[in-house]
């Protein structure tokens, strides 16, 4: 089991999720955050004083599958993040010990 | 068919109007008269149905000015609440909002309480030239009789109520100094000692009869200062920079950013501001007049040309207008408009509203960075410089044209402003703007001294960390998990 994390631009959530539908992906869990890598952030002035905004609103898109998805969920996730601006985000993947589904105590790949 | 209809009810029409017209109806009325054997009791008759029309008359004058005096009076309140508290509400942290919206609500309450017990007596009492007397304590002879020295043609009670929002706007106007780090027990103490001893004395010295700066009732110094540039921008302005100055910075400023946390709020209460402005200015006509209009006009053009001019002035020096400048010069220009609103014409109050516009702008912007005070919310960068700037050109711009307010012993109509040839106005202003910016800087410096030794001013590190909402109201403005 794999654990996908992809940070991406929030206009490209709908697009994303589409995609990975398309290839079969059932579950996912989505979180609004902030943060920043290489992009600047910009800067705001008020009453003409200025206040520099370096971490930019971004999604967060979480899921576990099984391994023999992940190539064509990365592929899926490139596909439709991708503006070819800087700030398009990362996809972070890391192995996944076990998973149990709460209800009904299953394990591993069954409990995905 | 239906043709002849309507031609015949617009002659109908007409010939009610005829018979209906005053000269028309007032012919036989005539011919009797003259023809009646009984001339003498006639006469007399003619004469009680003349005093009653007259009678009538002044009613109906009364009725329309009073209307519109109460109208004026809920326009004015409403610029504190919900005006200015979600004006200063945006511009502030959230985890202060509600504290900042508590400070003016709670003045509405307070000072109202104040103004009833005596606050009124000494602001417009019979005194001396700088305070009122004691003979409208709890209101006492405050009724429906129209008090003639101030307004004819509405009852006391009305001027009374009006001249209340006054007081509790002024003293709002200053929380916005010293947002986010003040004690609320402090503010209170403070705010009431403060409309006892600046606003009240100043209040007197402008409006109330024989007060030294009076223009039209035995003043010494005759100030024209229409609907309060002196008595409510200049003494909140200045006061608010003393609090600034004396309070200090709040923690972590100016290094750490303090943006407004929603500048929606502040745009919706700058709206209000603006609409309820025209109780503050032209409602100060006391009555439903032409003049009411003359400075429901000069106030509206006034606001419109300082957006102008600050958001302008914004966009020629960062490249973008915002929206918090242009609704920040909407509030300059009307506090610059406020003393000259029932004294000057259309195109002067447009250049009034765009000079107030630029220079706050850059009181706001150069000078508060340049001294690095921490006016948190620009109180006297916009009411203070605006209420000077409005102040003095009030001097330059009067005129006889739109309100003839001087005469001389013969009742003759005498030059007012610079425009009129009066240039000696101009230094009765700098004398009404000098005695309001020393009065209210050093009895406000005097009242933060007694207030900080008696309870203490400013609240305690980790409460300011935590945020007003929190640590002195216990709760807090957005719940949004619940």
């Amino acid at each position: 089991m794999t654990k996908v994390e992809a940070i991406i631009q929030p206009s490209r959530l709908e697009p994303v999720k589409d995609a990975l539908r398309e290839i079969g992906v059932e579950g996912m869990t989505v979180s609004e955050v902030r943060g920043h890598g290489r992009q600047k952030g910009h800067t705001e002035v008020y009453r003409g004083r200025e206040y520099t905004v370096d971490l930019l609103p971004k999604i967060k898109i979480e899921m576990v599958l099984p391994d023999n998805l992940i190539d064509g969920v990365v592929q899926a996730i490139l596909k439709a993040a991708k503006t070819g601006k800087i700030g398009d985000g990362k996809i972070f993947l890391s192995k996944v010990q076990e998973a149990i589904r709460i209800r009904n105590e299953e394990r591993g790949e069954n409990a995905l | 068919m239906h043709k002849t209809l309507s031609w015949t009810l617009l002659g109908l029409f007409f010939l009610s109007a005829l018979t209906m017209t005053p000269g028309f109806a007032q012919v036989p009325g005539r011919t009797d008269t003259s023809s009646s054997p009984h001339a003498g009791s006639s006469s007399l008759q003619a004469q009680a149905r003349e005093a009653r029309l007259e009678q009538q008359l002044a009613e109906a004058k009364s009725s329309g000015d009073n209307a519109w005096m109460l109208v004026s009076s809920a326009l004015v309140l409403m610029m504190t609440g919900p005006g200015l508290a979600l004006f200063y509400g945006g511009l502030v942290r959230k985890k202060n909002v509600l504290a900042t919206m508590m400070q003016s609500f709670a003045l509405m309450a307070v000072i109202t309480v104040v103004w009833a017990l005596f606050g009124y007596s000494l602001c417009f009492g019979t005194g001396n030239r700088f305070f009122g007397g004691l003979d409208y304590l709890f209101l006492r002879g405050v009724g429906p009789l129209p008090n003639p020295d101030y307004a004819a043609t509405i009852p006391h009670q009305t001027f009374m109520l009006f001249q209340l929002m006054f007081a509790i706007i002024t003293p709002a106007l200053i929380t916005g100094a010293f947002a986010e780090r003040m004690k609320f027990s402090a503010m209170l103490v403070f705010m009431i000692l403060w409309s006892i001893f600046v606003y009240a004395p100043v209040a007197h010295m402008v409006w109330g009869k024989g007060g030294l700066l009076n223009a039209t009732l035995g003043g010494v110094f005759p100030t024209l200062d229409f609907a309060g540039g002196t008595v409510v921008h200049i003494t909140s302005g200045v006061s608010a920079l003393v609090c600034a100055l004396y309070l200090g910075k709040r923690l972590g400023y100016p290094k750490q950013p303090m943006p407004p946390h929603r500048v929606v709020l502040s745009f919706i209460g700058a709206c209000l501001l603006w609409v309820g402005w025209f109780g503050f200015n032209a409602g100060s006509a006391l009555g439903a007049s032409s003049l009411a209009t003359s400075a429901f006009v000069a106030t509206h053009f006034a606001a419109a040309a300082a957006v102008v001019g600050w958001a302008g002035a914004e966009w020629l020096q960062n490249g973008k207008p915002s929206a918090l400048g242009a609704i920040s010069g909407a509030v300059a220009g009307l506090v610059a408009i406020t003393p000259a609103a029932g004294f000057v014409g259309p195109m002067s109050a447009l250049a009034i509203g765009v000079v107030a516009g630029v220079c706050c702008y850059l009181m706001v912007t150069g000078v508060k960075a340049r001294f690095r005070y921490d006016d948190s919310l620009d109180a006297f960068g916009v009411h203070g410089a605006g209420g000077t700037i409005g102040a003095i050109l009030t001097g330059v711009f009067a005129t006889k044209v739109i309100n003839p307010v001087f005469r001389d012993a013969q009742g003759n109509v005498l030059n007012v402003g610079l425009i009129d040839g009066n240039p000696r106005q101009i230094l009765n202003q700098f004398i009404g703007v000098a005695s309001a910016w020393a009065l209210a800087a050093v009895v406000t410096l005097l009242l933060l001294k007694l207030v900080d030794w008696l309870i203490g001013l400013r609240v305690a590190e980790e409460q300011e960390i935590q945020g007003l909402d929190l640590s002195a109201h216990g709760e807090e403005g957005y719940n949004l998990e619940t």
